[in-house]
């Protein structure tokens, strides 16, 4: 599904901020990628959706190369991955219903398919009758699900998630863990950046560490 | 509209009404009975897109409602351009008007070689009368010119010092009623330059020739200006959808993020560009109306005391019709060609 091959970063400013970075992730399969802060692992993720483009080495997402992307293809690209960000990145002038529809919008769905699809991942996220609200007047946990329920509502075949339990108590954490285990139980393929040690330990998943932007174990 | 995502600012929404990206479903219930057909998929996408359309052309109507200020601001500029431009297009159609019931005659002095004589001319003018563009001719002979010439200049004692009559034949032609266009003009001449006998060719123009010819001219210089007006309505618009654009670049740049095309993104912003064009023109249409039935009067009563029959023309349906045509394209242009140039620029891929 995801395969990394000799992948490099560099920021004219940062210098060499990813350094031959080689793994591949299965259909269906969900992994960790951890790492102290400013290792790399957002930049990481950003090379996936193309908001970056690597230096050297390869990607392939899909069976299609990442590289070769042109840009009228990157929305196309980007809409089998569901992002979540690290700092939401939500509308704030627009409610909890049309910030999770956003993804279907843009997609092309009729409402009714849309009023289903937005629903059930409210639903998903435990927001279900939070639709009318604005982002503004959620608490950061409610905001992190928010952009859950709105990475996940499109069924993307992969999942990239920065951090997604940054503002979560423990309790709530475990509860998005099920949930990204649910998805990954349907088949969607997973890559979970964080550094909540104690959540990847207690869940038995593949661990991918980034240090000073190398892979140093998997 | 998208106030400081990244700033985590915990103001409540901005004071405007709740703007959905979609029609909300709570009011319409959700029909879970509805059978798909095959082929049926691609008749609900293309719904969903009209359907999206819609929604966001009202959405961006939304927005201008929302910053009335400034939206007014912009429009009324627009007008003005818009209604310079249309005055000026009155002007020169009723001017045009003025001029079109007019029948001045030009006339055609061919004025022959002085050895052609008398009989000889006689005859070219009788030829001459022959042709269908020419209504009537006249000959003015040696003689005749000589007891004119006396007659109107001051120099009687000085010309009939000479030996013999310098004065030339001159043969006038009276062009035909249908002649009288600059262009027929123009072939008579030339036709009458090609006899031997003639000399010179001097066309004296009517009044209403010469009217319409500098009417010509002003209309050149209408369109030269108009061409400028429009240039302005498009730079006024592509600056303010560029305001738009920054103000709405966090916003653009989380749609990118998932998945939105620029097309998806563009759509928004070039519905605001048709609208400003859109309400310029209805803005400028109204201003134009009223000046015309202020001068309306006036200008026809003063046409009354001239036995004139002027009656001021003000945009026809078709024209009204084109003319909102016309703004409402610039603005889509407008705003088209600053995101062809800024959405690269402000969202480095
Ligand atoms: N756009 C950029 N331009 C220049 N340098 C950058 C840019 N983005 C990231 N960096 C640098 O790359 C390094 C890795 O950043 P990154 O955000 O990937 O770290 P991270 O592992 O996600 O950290 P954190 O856990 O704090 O989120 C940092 O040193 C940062 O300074
Ligand atoms: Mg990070």
């Amino acid at each position: 599904m995801l395969k990394f091959e000799h992948v490099s970063k560099r920021y004219p400013e940062a210098g060499e901020v990813l350094r031959n970075i080689n793994f591949s992730l299965d259909h269906g399969e969900m992994a960790f990628l951890t790492g102290h802060s400013g290792a790399g692992k957002s930049t990481l993720l950003r090379l996936i959706a193309v908001i970056e483009r690597c230096s050297r080495g390869h990607i392939w997402l899909d069976g299609a190369s990442v590289n070769d992307a042109k840009t009228g293809q990157i929305p196309v690209l980007r809409r089998k991955i569901g992002l979540i960000f690290q700092d939401y990145k939500l509308l704030h002038d627009r409610t909890v219903f049309d910030n999770v529809a956003l993804p279907l919008v843009i997609a092309g769905y009729g409402h009714q398919e849309i009023g289903r699809r937005v629903r059930a991942a409210l639903d998903k996220v435990g927001l279900l009758g939070k639709e009318n609200k604005y982002p503004v007047t959620l608490s950061g946990g409610e905001q992190q699900r928010v952009g859950i329920a709105r990475a996940v509502v499109n069924k993307p075949p992969m999942i990239l998630a920065d951090e997604p339990t940054g503002n979560l108590d423990p309790e709530l954490s475990s509860e998005i863990m099920k949930l990204f285990e649910q998805f990954q139980q349907v088949g969607v393929t997973i890559l979970i950046a964080t550094h909540d040690i104690s959540l990847i330990s207690k869940m038995n998943y593949r661990v991918l560490k980034l240090a000073q932007g190398e892979l140093t174990s998997d | 509209m998208l106030k400081a995502i990244q700033g985590g600012s915990k103001k409540s929404p901005r004071g405007g009404r709740a703007r959905p990206v979609y029609p909300s479903p709570s009011s319409r219930p959700i029909d879970n009975t509805q059978t798909r057909k095959a082929g049926g998929r691609w008749r609900d996408k293309f719904n969903a897109y009209l359907e999206l359309n819609r929604h966001e052309l009202f959405v961006s109507l939304e927005r201008l409602v929302d910053t009335p200020f400034s939206s007014l601001m912009t429009i009324g500029v627009l007008a003005a351009a818009l209604t310079l431009a249309i005055s000026f297009y009155l002007v020169v159609a009723n001017l045009n008007q003025l001029t079109l019931g007019l029948q001045s005659t030009s006339q055609i002095s061919l004025f022959l070689r002085d050895e052609v004589q008398d009989g000889h001319a006689r005859k070219l003018a009788e030829k001459i009368q022959l042709n269908p563009d020419v209504q009537q001719t006249g000959m003015i002979s040696k003689a005749q010119g000589m007891q004119d010439f006396l007659a109107y200049s001051g120099f009687a004692e000085a010309i009939q010092a000479l030996e013999s009559n310098p004065l030339p034949i001159v043969i006038q032609v009276q062009p035909a009623s249908s002649a009288t266009e600059p262009r027929q003009l123009e072939k008579l001449l030339a036709e009458f330059r090609q006899y031997v006998e003639v000399d010179r060719v001097i066309l004296d123009m009517g009044w209403a020739q010469r009217l319409r010819a500098l009417i010509e001219l002003f209309e050149q210089a209408v369109m030269v200006l108009s061409i400028f007006l429009a240039a302005g309505v498009l730079l006024i618009i592509a600056s303010t959808i560029r305001q738009e654009l920054h103000k709405r670049r966090d916003e653009i740049i989380i749609c990118k993020l998932i998945g939105a095309t620029d097309g998806f993104i563009r759509r928004p912003f070039i519905f605001t560009g048709f609208w400003l064009g859109f309400f310029s023109a209805i803005m400028a249409w109204f201003v134009v109306a009223v000046m015309v039935l202020a001068l309306k009067n006036p200008i026809e009563n003063l046409s009354g005391q001239y036995d004139g029959n002027f009656h001021v023309l003000f945009l026809s349906y078709p024209e009204t019709f084109i003319f909102f045509i016309v703004a409402s394209t610039l603005g889509v242009t407008g705003s088209w060609m600053i995101l062809q140039i800024q959405l690269r620029q402000l969202i480095p891929e």
